[in-house]
């Protein structure tokens, strides 16, 4: 007992020594940024067809390689699967995770986690039937509803369903895939998940034009970047990437128009592309660090569209995903 | 008179054929394919009852898989909607396309696209070793052993894995996925679970306690922890201990945890057969004056090893299969492609899933039985000593 004591504290000086090192110089000696995330998730992070990786959560890791490198190839992705993410950030295995994690305050605390930011917000919904002529979640009182048993999912529905008083049906199964194939045949008249996630479902659905997401949402679920405690150079830097790719969306800077927008003479755009002030380098970056991100990636709205927004398959809404400005809750304070 | 006449009669009646009659076919209740049937199929009550129960379950289950992998299945198209019963109007079997497209990454996962001829080489240069050891009339077989178990290893991973100083860029494992892992996973299992899992099981037997006891220890240890733990162990929890420099490499992780459990299921088979050796053949071995290892090599390994062939293909048949576990520590093997692909939006289906895993099955069954078919061959062979 004792000796496995002594071995579980040289094991906690090795992940202290791994958390206080200098990351962003440890990636640059490296050549290579170590992202964590999500090979399995439509839109998020998913390999395509010729391997490479995909996905809104996998650009995040890309904007962060592009600000440090200017290569925004310079990531190697490594897949985690929900358990053992964590662990893989905590040891170092990975600079930071970009997985689809939620942030909750027990994830950002006791485990170490600092979220850098929401780069979706994502939360619990519902997909049903079009022919069913529900169009709101409280009218689901006498529906019986699919549900992967053991998830949080499950417990957000009961709460649900309790602070409405409605009464309930649910019928669970040990995976998402087996629940909507139920869904799909008819066994339930609602299937409920994380939204980001039914979308890509719906598709897998015999005729995918008959059902809708309906507008509630029922939890909150803000999925962002995650570094580990200890490294607060590092945790500005992630921090600020997307909030680079925030920031140049609501300044309508694109990866398309970037180079001209270096001779723009809107403070806002001087101060974020480096052209006035020295804000990259505060950051242990390049004056040009921004430029980078949105030429190599692009920005937040791009990379919304591209993986899945309307220029994607999933075609989900931008929803609270919008900027502040168009009524939505991506806002990112300024650079200056 | 009549009595010479009837001898007469008798003399003449008195007949030696000259040549064989034509051999006459069996009756035609004993012949053909109704007597195989009635003979095979339907001879007791047990029997016929079997007959009927299995003859339904092809009928119910047989045209089903003909019907959804041929007759209905789509072969041409270049998105979801070509397998789509709503935009197609007919039902709708398999979804090829959608493999056609995703083939590329079943066979190399991420590996980077103008290196994968690599990867082609490797395939060759293992198909030519294998080819060479099992065909017994291959030329120079002796060879054949050396590339296959010296040069083919280090050509495999200059080629695989990569060396800067002849101008093969370094390909991170992590990029590799697909067949290209699932091979080159079952192949170093295959390759190290035999050798070390024989002189663990002679370590088991062996009369020096040290030996014994590590044998025993090893064997037993790695038999009562499940494979995706040890794995698991090996992901997560390895790099809290190690420093991330010092942490060996993923797969090579993965290829070590599995060949240690093959080896050690591999000493108990080969256990069992030195066990079934007769003690006469120790000890007559031993007053001609070998040495244990001459023993072993000449007289006991080849007379266990023959009778272990269907267990240690056995073995092998599921170490085969268990390489899927090493989607635990992040590397792609061809069923976690298949997972991959089934996900994505672009070919998103009700049919997706079952085509992938459709196409997962039929890899799967074409490795394993012909693994299994060239075993039979090589136990038939191998038996004819005794037949004689």
């Amino acid at each position: 007992m004792k000796r496995i004591a002594i071995l579980l504290a040289l094991a906690g000086i090795f992940v202290s020594q791994g958390a206080s090192a200098q990351t962003l110089k440890t990636v640059k000696d490296r050549g290579i940024l170590n992202c964590g995330s999500n090979g399995t998730l439509a839109g998020f992070g998913l390999p395509d067809a010729q391997g490479k990786w995909t996905g809104l959560d996998v650009d995040v890791c890309r904007a962060v390689a592009a600000a440090i490198f200017n290569d925004a190839t310079k990531v190697k992705f490594v897949a985690l699967t929900a358990k053992d993410r964590f662990t893989a950030l905590q040891s170092g295995e990975v600079d930071l995770l970009v997985r689809n994690t939620t942030w909750t305050s027990s994830r950002d605390t006791s485990l170490g986690l600092n979220f850098t930011g929401v780069d979706y917000y994502d939360g619990q919904g519902f997909l049903v039937r079009k022919s069913l002529k529900v169009n709101s979640a409280l009218e689901l009182g006498e529906a019986s509803v699919c549900v992967q048993q053991g998830t949080t999912t499950e417990l957000n529905l009961a709460d649900y369903f309790r602070a409405h008083n409605m009464k309930l049906k649910t019928v669970t199964f040990a995976t998402a895939n087996e629940a909507v194939k139920a869904y799909d045949a008819g066994r339930c008249d609602s299937y409920t998940s994380d939204a980001s996630a039914l979308y890509g479902e719906r598709l897998r659905l015999a005729n995918s034009n008959d059902h809708i997401v309906l507008p509630e949402i029922i939890s909150k679920e803000p999925l962002g970047p995650a570094v580990r405690h200890g490294d607060d150079q590092w945790f500005d830097i992630v921090k600020w990437v997307l909030f680079a790719m925030i920031n140049a969306e609501e300044a309508g800077v694109t990866s398309k128009n970037v180079d001209e927008m270096l001779k723009s003479t809107n403070p806002d755009v001087k101060r974020l592309l480096g052209t006035e002030g020295s804000y990259g380098e505060q950051l242990g970056l390049t004056k040009d660090w921004a430029v980078r991100i949105v030429k190599l990636v692009g920005n937040y709205g791009e990379v919304f569209d591209r993986n899945v927004g309307m220029g994607s398959p999933l075609k989900i809404e931008r929803g609270l995903n919008k900027l502040w400005n168009k009524g939505g809750l991506q806002y990112a304070p300024p650079v200056r | 008179m009549t009595m010479s006449e009837g001898d007469l009669a008798v003399t003449e009646l008195h007949f030696v054929r000259g040549e064989m009659v034509a051999q006459q076919p069996p009756p035609a209740s004993m012949r053909g394919p109704m007597a195989w049937v009635r003979e095979n199929l339907l001879s007791t009550p047990f029997n016929i009852v079997m007959t009927i129960l299995i003859a339904l379950l092809f009928i119910w289950a047989v045209p089903e898989v003909v019907k959804f992998l041929f007759v209905d299945a789509v072969w041409t198209g270049a998105d979801r909607d070509a397998c789509r019963e709503v935009v197609q109007h007919r039902e709708i079997g398999a979804c090829w396309p959608f493999v056609w497209e995703r083939l590329p990454y079943f066979t190399y996962g991420s590996y980077p696209i103008p290196e994968r001829w690599r990867v082609d080489v490797f395939f060759l240069l293992l198909a030519v070793g294998i080819g060479w050891l099992l065909w017994l009339n291959a030329p120079r077989r002796d060879l054949g052993a050396g590339y296959f178990f010296v040069v083919l290893p280090i050509a495999s991973f200059i080629l695989l894995h990569g060396f800067p100083l002849i101008g093969l860029p370094v390909v991170d494992t992590n990029l590799w996925g697909g067949v290209l892992v699932t091979i080159v996973v079952s192949a170093v299992g295959i390759v190290f679970s035999l050798p070390i899992g024989i002189v663990l099981a002679l370590g088991r037997r062996s009369n020096m306690p040290a030996v014994k006891l590590f044998s025993v220890i090893f064997i037993e240890f790695v038999r009562g922890v499940p494979l995706i733990t040890v794995l698991f162990m090996a992901s997560v929890m390895l790099p809290l201990f190690v420093p991330e420099e010092l942490s060996p490499d993923k797969l090579l992780r993965a290829l070590v945890g599995i060949a240690m459990f093959a080896a050690a299921y591999m000493a108990e088979v080969v256990r069992a057969g030195l066990q079934a050796i007769p003690k006469g053949q120790f000890e007559g071995a031993m007053a001609v004056g070998l040495s244990y290892w001459q023993m072993m090599r000449l007289i006991v390994l080849p007379q266990a090893l023959k009778i272990t062939i269907p267990n240690i293909v056995n073995t092998y048949i599921g170490l085969f299969k268990d390489t899927t576990l090493v989607f635990i520590v992040g590397i792609f093997d061809l069923l976690k492609t298949i997972e991959v692909a089934r996900i994505d939006p672009k070919w998103a289906t009700p049919v997706t899933s079952t085509t992938g895993y459709a196409v997962a099955a039929i890899f799967y069954l074409i490795f394993c039985y012909g693994m299994s078919r060239y075993a039979r061959a090589t136990e038939a062979r191998l038996a004819k000593a005794e037949k004689r």
